[in-house]
């Protein structure tokens, strides 16, 4: 039977992963499971970076909503204007805004777990 | 009208949930472990659930009732209910499943490791979730009211006696599937009839007046006036009175009324001509019951709205039942994406009260003189289809209304059984649970028959203000502020709950009757947030040597994404549930005994 040629078994080189590890090399992941200064630094800019996020999206929010109340007081004809808007057009940009929070948010999360697992 | 499809379908739904309530007891006791598998709940069923107990008789009747009173301004309160689910997901979805936290003062005892601050959490849950009980069942004994004739009080106390059974038999507990069962029952029982109805109102020629100001009568009416009121006229009204109007008796004669408010004694009929607009009604001066909040609203739309802004926006977070669901979710990551998916349900299901709203003050305006006006949903099949299909489609309404009573309710008293149980009651045991059941749906029945005259959503609206300006400080600033001290948290709450409390009762029992200081205290929010948030903040920096000591760790657990937990913590939330799993097998296992010691 002929061998198919992916089978064949290949030897993959370089520096085994572990002795890289004991020589001393930098690793964040250590420093927060130790709980040292450094490691606290390390979740303190993961929380700063998120509630950035957090707080960026509750802006938008704040722009978007909170002028609302002052425009339909000022133009009190405007009354189908304020049917629509609240009714039915306030809806979708929410559901907007947390789906852009929440791929922001984990992307920190991705690029703050490749950071500390040195990846 | 025939109410026996209506009964029949109120009927269909309270035994369904009494047999799902009984199968799930039976579910929950086989599973030997509860939280595990709850844990295994998908983004798309628990989102379900989390709206399906989230939509309450305020979403479902009190929103329309008010839209048609007061006009499009109150579509902020179906805006706020959805839009405090983003601010939600933002600052407390993710961290707060991370903490592991069951409920608010299990969050508030792990963050800050303080017996007394978790008491006096402990408490607010009581009170906010007391204030949210009340309006669901005012708005059951609306509802049957209006069916049937039967008198105010039986609604609720049906609601009451059987949310309490399946509570205090542990039958809700676990069922994830009934209340995302019921988030689609809600949202079918509002969209078919809404559909018919859009249809009745399109081949009525698509009337389009109801967005302008103010509502007008469409055809000449006879409105029955109950209670005693007053009419604020702005304009000259020409009417037909049979009954008495200022003192006077008159016998269908038709009368000219000038501008100005006119006592309409009650039990009078007022026949109104086609195109009348439609008058402003204010409570008798003789009732007893507190000063609608419209009227202060009326005198500051302005202070009013930002002040329901700030309440619904931020009050979510600290919704008792709102905070249990999220531990269900697997991790952090499927809690945000569970909120997402909340925001879409929700948002889905507010697209409709308001066309309830808008038909209801083109083809039942009288409702707001009545002072029914919370029942324009289920009058309106009825009123705009007639005969059997506007019977049937009554009927589903009606059983969607129950459904929405129920699983809120349920959801409530659960969280309020279970702070009463354990840190009120002096022991935890079933027994203990089970009068804290009944201790919890006790008060607000109590003061549901007292306190009649509050509109549903109204009265929902206070106890997002609570909320907002207690757990909201607590939530945001445990979470994300280091310095935070049992001291601050504990005054933070207090003042700024406290006030809020404070201002709610004074606003229910009437005083002080109209004026700024009522305006004030109508809608507190928006100056007892920013109250409680800088006591906490204030007071934490002056107690800086109180900062728990292991703080570091625990925002640690509450930021880090799951798969960088360490080992330690992660054997520690392992032991919680392996802690609570067998609290529960106890009070199972207790519950088996009892059960066999009463049965003969």
């Amino acid at each position: 039977m002929p061998q198919d040629p992916t089978e064949r078994r290949v030897v993959v080189t370089g520096p085994p992963r572990r002795a890289r590890r004991t020589s001393g090399y930098y690793r964040p992941r250590t420093e927060i499971d130790e709980q040292t200064t450094l490691g606290h630094t390390y979740v303190r800019s993961l929380m700063r970076i998120q509630l950035r996020a957090g707080l960026t999206v509750f802006a938008v929010l704040a722009l978007l909503v909170g002028p609302l109340p002052l425009v339909f007081a000022a133009a009190p004809d405007a009354r189908r204007l304020e049917w629509a808007v609240l009714g039915f057009g306030l809806y979708p940009p929410l559901v907007l805004l947390a789906r852009w929070y929440v791929r922001r948010a984990e992307r920190n999360e991705r690029d703050f777990v490749r950071l500390v697992e040195d990846r | 009208m025939n109410y026996t499809y209506a009964v029949t379908a109120v009927a269909l739904v309270v035994l369904a949930t009494v047999l799902v309530g009984a199968f799930g007891l039976r579910i929950s006791r086989t599973t030997s472990d509860f939280y595990v598998a709850s844990r295994t709940v998908g983004p798309r069923l628990n989102a379900a659930a989390i709206s399906g107990e989230y939509l309450s008789a305020a979403s479902f009747l009190g929103i329309a009732g008010l839209v048609l009173v007061q006009g499009p301004d109150m579509l902020w309160y179906p805006v706020g209910y959805t839009a405090g689910y983003l601010v939600l997901l933002l600052f407390v979805a993710a961290p707060l499943r991370r903490s592991g936290a069951y409920t608010l003062p299990d969050f508030a005892e792990a963050r800050l490791a303080s017996q007394t601050v978790r008491r006096l959490a402990g408490t607010l849950v009581v009170g906010v979730g007391w204030l949210y009980l009340l309006p669901q069942l005012q708005g059951a004994g609306l509802t049957l009211t209006v069916l049937t004739g039967a008198p105010d009080w039986l609604g609720g106390v049906i609601v009451a006696v059987v949310v309490t059974v399946i509570v205090a038999a542990g039958g809700m507990r676990s069922i994830t599937f009934v209340q995302a069962f019921q988030y689609w029952l809600k949202l079918t029982a509002l969209l078919v009839p809404a559909l018919f109805l859009i249809l009745a109102w399109q081949s009525d020629g698509a009337p389009s007046h109801a967005f302008d100001e103010p509502a007008a009568f469409r055809e000449q009416r006879t409105v029955r006036v109950d209670d005693t009121l007053d009419l604020r006229l702005a304009e000259p009204l020409t009417v037909t009175v049979d009954g008495s109007v200022d003192g006077r008796d008159l016998d269908g004669t038709e009368v000219s009324l000038p501008a100005g408010t006119h006592r309409v004694g009650g039990g009078t009929r007022l026949t109104f001509a086609e195109g009348a607009e439609v008058p402003a009604a204010g409570r008798g001066a003789d009732d007893a019951l507190s000063p609608s909040r419209a009227e202060s609203r009326e005198e500051r739309p302005l202070y009013a709205t930002y002040g329901l802004i700030l309440a619904t926006f931020l009050g979510t977070m600290g919704l008792p039942h709102v905070v249990v669901r999220f531990y269900t979710s697997p991790h952090g990551v499927a809690a945000r994406r569970t909120t997402v998916a909340v925001l879409g349900l929700i948002g889905a299901f507010y697209l409709l009260p308001p066309v309830y709203g808008a038909l209801g003050r083109l083809y039942a305006p009288e409702l707001t003189l009545t002072g029914d006006a919370d029942a324009a949903v289920l009058l309106l099949p009825g009123r705009m289809i007639g005969g059997v299909g506007g019977d049937l489609l009554g009927a589903l309404v009606a059983g969607g209304a129950f459904a929405a009573f129920l699983s809120t309710a349920s959801g409530l008293t659960m969280a309020v059984a279970g702070v009463l149980t354990q840190d009120v009651l002096p022991s935890r045991g079933v027994r203990h649970f089970r009068l804290g059941t009944v201790l919890a749906m006790a008060v607000p029945l109590a003061a549901s028959v007292l306190v009649g005259g509050l509109p549903v959503a109204d009265a929902v609206g206070l106890a997002f203000a609570v909320s907002a300006s207690s757990f909201c400080p607590l939530l945001v600033l445990g979470i994300w502020w280091r310095r935070l001290t049992p001291p601050g948290a504990a005054a933070g709450m207090l003042v700024g709950g406290g006030s809020a409390f404070l201002a709610v009762a004074a606003t229910m029992t009437g005083y002080p009757g109209a004026g700024p200081w009522h305006a004030l205290l109508a809608w507190p929010a928006l100056w007892s947030v920013p109250l409680g948030f800088l006591t906490m903040v204030l007071v934490s920096l002056s107690t800086p040597g109180r900062v728990p000591p292991g703080t570091a760790a625990v925002l640690a657990r509450f930021h880090l994404p799951e798969e960088l937990r360490t080992e330690e913590l992660r054997t520690e939330e392992l032991r919680t549930e392996e802690r609570r799993t067998e609290e529960r097998r106890t009070e199972e296992r207790r519950t088996e005994e009892k059960r066999t010691e009463v049965s003969p």
